[in-house]
This record gives C-alpha cells, sequence and structure tokens, in this order.
C-alpha cells in the first residue's frame, strides 16, 4: 500500500463519482452464465481456461444459475425448440443485466439459414455486444467481452433510477 | 416436485401436479405408474445444465436418489443441416459438415469426403490420404482431451481441464496451419485435401508428438489410480457387450465392454490398413473402462500420426480429375480450359449418380456413417448422417437405469457425447 | 470355437423368402435388397440369427424421398444398414413407401437402437412405423407443423441482409424487447 498510501495521505479516502464506483464493481466482477449452446461454448471454454484465463477481467467464476448472473454469453446457434429456454434464463436474470451474442449463428443465423434456427437472438432477447466469427477466436470473445465493459462504464445511474 | 403424497387413487393425479403445463398423461406409458401417483419425483434436468454436455435434456424419475427411469431429449440443437445440404451442391456442402460434432470436425469432413468419392467414383491420391490420416489422428486426440477434461470436471477434478485445454491448444494451432481456422477447417474435401500441408505444419507436429506422451503420464497420475476417482467410475453405468450391440453402442465406449470393433482395423479406409496400432479392449463395461481405452487411443493414435508423418509420398495433394476439383491458382492465368472448369465447378459442381452409398468410418466417438443419395444432378437427393451421439443418448435411459443421481453425471461424460453431433 | 460358413445374403434371402425379395441393387459393391414392406421384420430377424450371415448390428436407418416424379415402385425409400462385425461386411434392405400411405412394421423388437433412429425418421419424414412403441417427435418441437425432410417442404431461407437491403429487412424483422 506504499504507493497509494502516499499519495492519499494518511486518510486512506478517495473521493469519486457514484456512478464510477458503481461501473466498477460491475465491469470487475462481472460473473457469466454457465451456458453453451454449440462450437461456440467450446470456444467459450478455451477462453476460460489456461492459455486465455478470463479470469483476469474478473471473470473466473461461472455461475450455473441465471439468478446469479450478470451476463449472458449466447455461444452458439439458437434453435427454435431451445429459444423459449433462452429467453427464459434471460427473464430468470437479475437486473442489471448484459447479453452478448457469441458468434454469427447467434448474431445473425450464420450459414444455417433454415428451418431449425432463429436468424439471430436478438430476435428472443436484446443483444449489448455482437461477436462476429465462426466460431471467434478466444481474443475475439476477450475483446467483444471488454467493449460490453466499455459500455457499461458509460452507463449512469440516474438512467437505472429512470427505468 | 411431488415426494410424500400418500393415501391418493392409484391413478389420480394430484392437484399439486396440474399447474404444470402439459398433461401427465402424455408420459403414462414412458415414466412407471408410480410417478403419475406421485410416489416416486420427476425431476428435470437441463437442457440448461453444466453437466449435460450441452443442451441435453433429460427427465429422471427418482425413487429417492435411485434413477427409475431416464427420458432422454433431444433436438435443442437440431439445426437442419442435413436439409440444407440438399440445397447446396458437394463441394459447397462440406463447411457444414464441420458443424456436426463440433469437437472432431476432420472426421466429419472425412466421412462426407469418403461418401461424394464412393458415389461419384472419384479417386484420391496417396499422399492425401496420409495427410487425412494424420489429421484423422489429430482430431481423435484433440477429442479425446475435451473430453477427459469435461469428464473430469463433472467428476470434481478440475485441474485436468486446465492441463488438457492447454495440450488442446497446440492442435489448434496446427488446425490453423492447415485450414486457416482453429475448430472449423473444413480441410479434407472430396478429392483429397484443400491445399497443400505448409512447410512449417510437420515440425510443429514433431514437437507435439515429442512433447505429448508426458502429458498423458501427467493425466494418468492424476486419475488413473485416483482412489476418488475409481470409487466414483468402477462398477458404474455397465454395458454388457450383448446389450450394447443391440443398443448400437459403437466406438470405445463398445470397446470398453470387449467387444473387438474398429473399422480403422476392420474395414480399412484411407490407407489405414498400412499402419501398425492396437485397438484398446475393456472388460468390464464401466465407466472406468471407457475412461481407460480412451486414454490408451490417445497414444495409439500418437502411434498412427508418427508412422504416418514419416513417410508421407510425395505427389498431388488431391485429385488431378478436373470435372471434380479445380485447378491451382497457378494454372488459370495460362489454361482457357483450366478457367472453364474453375467457372463450372464453382458455380455448377458436379453431377452425381442416381444412387445411394452408405460410408462409415470411426470418428472419436463411434461409427459415424453417412448415407448419401443423389439426384443424378449437382445436388444430392438426400445426405443422413448416422451419428454416434444420437445413437448414445438414445441408450443412455437403459444404462442409467438404476443408478444414484451423482452417478448419471459420469455416465453421461463416459459415452462421450456432444449435442450438435446428436441433432444435426 | 468353428465359425459357420458365410452364406451370400442375397441367396439366403431369397431362397428364405422367395416372395419378399423384389429387386437386388449392386451399385460400388454395395448390395442392396428391395424388401415387401410386409415381410421387413421377419427378413432382418432372419438375417440376425441365421448362421452364417449372423447381421448383429444396425448401423443406420435412413430414409429417403423420391419427390417429385419418381420411378421407383413408391415415393419414399427407407433404408436398414445392416453390419456383421463377425463376418465383416454390410448390407442394406430397402424398403418402397407409396405416398398415401407410408407406413412400416418397426424393427424395435429385432434391435433396441431401431427405436430413435425410427423416431427420427417419423420426426424428419412423417414415415410412419406400426407397432412402435413410442412414436413422438425427437428433434423438432412437439408442436412442430410438417416433416421438414420431404422433398416438397420448404427449407426456411430467410432473406439474407447486405447493406443495400439492410433498411427494409430490419422494418420487418422482429426485434426482442426488455
Amino acid at each position: 500500500m506504499g504507493v497509494i498510501s502516499s499519495k492519499l495521505g494518511d486518510l486512506g479516502v478517495v473521493t469519486t463519482t457514484l456512478d464510477t464506483a458503481v461501473n466498477w464493481a460491475r465491469t470487475g466482477a462481472m460473473w457469466p452464465l454457465l451456458f453453451g449452446l454449440a462450437c461456440c461454448a467450446i470456444e467459450m471454454m478455451a477462453t476460460q481456461a489456461s492459455d486465455y484465463d478470463m479470469s483476469r477481467f474478473g471473470m473466473e467464476l461461472n455461475r450455473a444459475s441465471p439468478r446469479q448472473s450478470d451476463l449472458l454469453i449466447v455461444a452458439g446457434r439458437v434453435t427454435r425448440k431451445m429459444a423459449p429456454v433462452v429467453r427464459q434464463l434471460y427473464d430468470q436474470m437479475a437486473s442489471p443485466k448484459y447479453v452478448l451474442a457469441m458468434g454469427d449463428c447467434a448474431s445473425c443465423g450464420g450459414v444455417y439459414n433454415n428451418y431449425a434456427v432463429v436468424q439471430g437472438v436478438d430476435e428472443i432477447i436484446p443483444v449489448d455486444v455482437y461477436v462476429a466469427g465462426c466460431p471467434p477466436r478466444p481474443e475475439q470473445l476477450i475483446h467483444g467481452i471488454l467493449t460490453l465493459h466499455e459500455k457499461v462504464r458509460g452507463e449512469s445511474l440516474a438512467q437505472w433510477v429512470k427505468e | 416436485m411431488v415426494t410424500g403424497i400418500q393415501n391418493i387413487e392409484p391413478t389420480a393425479i394430484p392437484d399439486s401436479m396440474k399447474q404444470w403445463e402439459g398433461s401427465l398423461e402424455q408420459l403414462r406409458g414412458l415414466v412407471s405408474e408410480r410417478a403419475l401417483t406421485g410416489e416416486t419425483m420427476l425431476l428435470n434436468m437441463g437442457p440448461h445444465h453444466p453437466s449435460t454436455h450441452g443442451v441435453l435434456r433429460l427427465l429422471l424419475e427418482l425413487d429417492g436418489e435411485q434413477i427409475v427411469t431416464c427420458l432422454p431429449d433431444v433436438g435443442y440443437l437440431h439445426t437442419g443441416i442435413e436439409k440444407s445440404i440438399e440445397s447446396r451442391t458437394y463441394e459447397k456442402a462440406v463447411p457444414l459438415t464441420d458443424r456436426m460434432d463440433y469437437l472432431a470436425p476432420m472426421s466429419n469432413n472425412l466421412v462426407f469426403a469418403l461418401a461424394v468419392e464412393k458415389l461419384t467414383g472419384l479417386d484420391v491420391p496417396e499422399r492425401a490420404q496420409v495427410i487425412r490420416v494424420i489429421c484423422a489422428e489429430l482430431t481423435r486426440i484433440n477429442s479425446h482431451l475435451v473430453w477427459l477434461g469435461t469428464h473430469a470436471l463433472d467428476m470434481g477434478a478440475m485441474s485436468v481441464f486446465l492441463y488438457c485445454f492447454r495440450e488442446r491448444e497446440y492442435i489448434l494451432d496446427m488446425y490453423e496451419m492447415l485450414g486457416g481456422q482453429r475448430l472449423m477447417s473444413s480441410y479434407i474435401r472430396p478429392g483429397g485435401v484443400w491445399r497443400d500441408i505448409p512447410e512449417e505444419f510437420l515440425p510443429a507436429l514433431q514437437r507435439f508428438i515429442d512433447y505429448f506422451p508426458a502429458k498423458v503420464d501427467d493425466y494418468e497420475k492424476l486419475l488413473t489410480n485416483n482412489p476418488l476417482w475409481i470409487d466414483r467410475t468402477q462398477g458404474i453405468g455397465v454395458i454388457e457387450p450383448e446389450e450394447g450391440i443391440s443398443l448400437g453402442v459403437s466406438g470405445p465406449s463398445l470397446r470398453a465392454s470387449g467387444v473387438n470393433w474398429d473399422i480403422r482395423k476392420s474395414q480399412p479406409y484411407s490407407g489405414y490398413e498400412k499402419y501398425d496400432f492396437n485397438v484398446p479392449l475393456g472388460q468390464h463395461g464401466d465407466v472406468y473402462d471407457r475412461f481407460y481405452v480412451r486414454i490408451l487411443e490417445l497414444r495409439e493414435s500418437l502411434k498412427i500420426i508418427k508412422q504416418a508423418m514419416k513417410n508421407i509420398p510425395a505427389g498431388p495433394f488431391r485429385s488431378t480429375n478436373r470435372k471434380f476439383v479445380p485447378p491451382p491458382r497457378a494454372e488459370l492465368g495460362r489454361s482457357m480450359e483450366a478457367v472453364i472448369h474453375h467457372f463450372k465447378l464453382w458455380t455448377e459442381g458436379y453431377n452425381a449418380p442416381d444412387e445411394e452409398v452408405y460410408v462409415a468410418i470411426e470418428s472419436p466417438r463411434g461409427e459415424i456413417g453417412c448415407y448419401l443419395h443423389g439426384t443424378g444432378g449437382n445436388k444430392p437427393r438426400r445426405v443422413h448422417f448416422k451419428t454416434p451421439s444420437f445413437v448414445h443418448i438414445s441408450a443412455l435411459g437403459k444404462i442409467a437405469e438404476g443408478h444414484m443421481i451423482a452417478d448419471l453425471v459420469g455416465i453421461i461424460g463416459s459415452v462421450d457425447i456432444v449435442l450438435g453431433d446428436s441433432d444435426r | 470355437m468353428q465359425i459357420p460358413k458365410a452364406l451370400d445374403p442375397v441367396e439366403a434371402v431369397k431362397g428364405k423368402f422367395p416372395e419378399a425379395v423384389l429387386d437386388v441393387v449392386q451399385f460400388r459393391d454395395e448390395t442392396t435388397l428391395v424388401i415387401h414392406p410386409k415381410e421387413i421384420v421377419n427378413v432382418c430377424r432372419y438375417l440376425r440369427d441365421t448362421n452364417g450371415l449372423i447381421y448383429n448390428f444396425m448401423s443406420d436407418i435412413s430414409s429417403v424421398d423420391y419427390y417429385p416424379d419418381y420411378n421407383r415402385p413408391g415415393r419414399f425409400g427407407v433404408c436398414y444398414h445392416l453390419l456383421s462385425m463377425l463376418y465383416n461386411r454390410r448390407v442394406r434392405l430397402k424398403v418402397y413407401l407409396p405416398e398415401d400411405e407410408p407406413i412400416v412394421p418397426t424393427v424395435t423388437s429385432v434391435w433396441q437402437v431401431a427405436n430413435w433412429l425410427e423416431r427420427e425418421i417419423y420426426d424428419m419424414m412423417g414415415i410412419i412405423f406400426e407397432g412402435h412403441p413410442d412414436l413422438r417427435r425427437v428433434l423438432l418441437p412437439e408442436d412442430w407443423d410438417g416433416h421438414p425432410a420431404r422433398r416438397n417442404a420448404p427449407l426456411g431461407y430467410e432473406t439474407v441482409m447486405f447493406s443495400f437491403n439492410s433498411d427494409e429487412i430490419s422494418k420487418h424483422k422482429p426485434f426482442a424487447k426488455e
């Protein structure tokens, strides 16, 4: 604590806005839902595993319960049979909640332009960040998550209260 | 959830269960009568569940912790791949086959390519066959690594997952050298492979071969003699050989029951008859044997790759039949014929006869089959993939009966299912 | 143990069921026996249990639709791919079914794996398996209308969005709300 305490004096007090503090907390420990659909889920697992290590961004904890998670990574194709389940999971998450559409299939249907696949998960749930790729590399997913963090940092508490 | 409801008419449905959407009558005949009265509990596992390996849904009828009936429900990942292929030419269908079994994309490419080659009578040069064998075995290692990591994670061994994914990155890097993509490389095409192996591929492969055996030893050190692992896996989920054959179980899951059946040995394709390798067999057919057979397969696959990379023959890496395979880029500038072939292939494709073929190969999970029926035109009439995961999930109900619910997770992991493979 | 001598499946089935074998097709070293739908269960059981044949493993059941102008005995075909692990060979049985009445007896009593494979064909192609213990949809939702693998079923294609038509499509595309 040497550097910080010398800069702050002996007070140990930092002044900042409430927005910054709240957003710092939200981005620093954004727990994703442990929810994989298809091929992208394998890349999502690789992102969490040894080489890419998503825990650098405070995301090592994947909660299997939607009640405890903040971020829904839709990793893979959403089919007509799966769509109600995805929507229900989204509804069960507590606010503030964010959605990241990982991969082409979740963003726009991808290569499956046919009867079985929902053409983009944004037809069912509102999406914050889209990540392109089939499947996206782990670096792309991390970039998508950092983009989401940037978005969260720009949010203000007053807006939440209004809504 | 209904437990402990007493003194009800044997067939009456208690009020507490009527809130459930859909009627219990639908389940009559599928679950035991005791479930309808509320004596046993009906529990829904999935489709969102961390250890069902994807979006598998299981309807369990539980007597305490014991499973009375297990009804698997698939289709949450049904993407109409077969129907989509029917609207594409044969060459353009290859990328879709990657995405069926996303842990073993090269195996899917291979079975589709073999089916198209058999239907059209296309020949494959030696060099391409050796490259295909290397790719197929790399895919097997890749798939088994993900299986081992997730299976061990389900059973509570976290570190194996991290180690397996570390080694897997080496294979994905090699995929990237070959096909330009980490997972869905679409590298094996009808007539050969997409392009020749790049010069940095073989040194990378050599490094991997030198590096990997010690890592398999590490996994074995962590699991094989681990008393906790043995307690949780031995004697669980036994598949008897006769029942396994009747249930259609194939691949390592069947070999763990002691059935000596490996398509690479018995009906060799792509020149597998030239390699010297063993087929590991189990004795008891339980979760532990299925685990150990796959560990041994990792070593056998390495053995095959070692032999294959020593003598990769020179020559073309794909067929020189210009009616089926596009000419190399360099030829387009010189030859008018090459331009015509190129144009015809990428706009119209090639025609296949109005006949049917069935090709089966040994994927990491078991027998993957491709039934292909041509129309005489450039698109198939019907393509159907027989996928091992679909069959293994259908067998899950029989295997899991009578076990504890905690063992079910191990059983699901041990038959190695991938939902994309199952639902297509 | 003495392994019985291998029999030719075509001759054996023809000898045992002379009426049932309608046609024999050879293509690329694959043998296809076209069987009358009524006899399919008996033929399957005979192929599985007879010494010298022992087709003990069912590899696959697949279906095919010959819509629209078929020069075949029926619109639908169902193929049974059998494998003999003992003699290391495969054979295909095929039945043709008419358009108005695509019904074939189930072979679940012979191989348990046929249960789900037949359910999938019922789901995708709409072929009804008589006597099947649990003929429900397996891949598609239970309230799905139609059978997508039929040749006259639409693919369900949607127009792809490019920059020139993105405004037009976004107007009609349903976007989700909170």
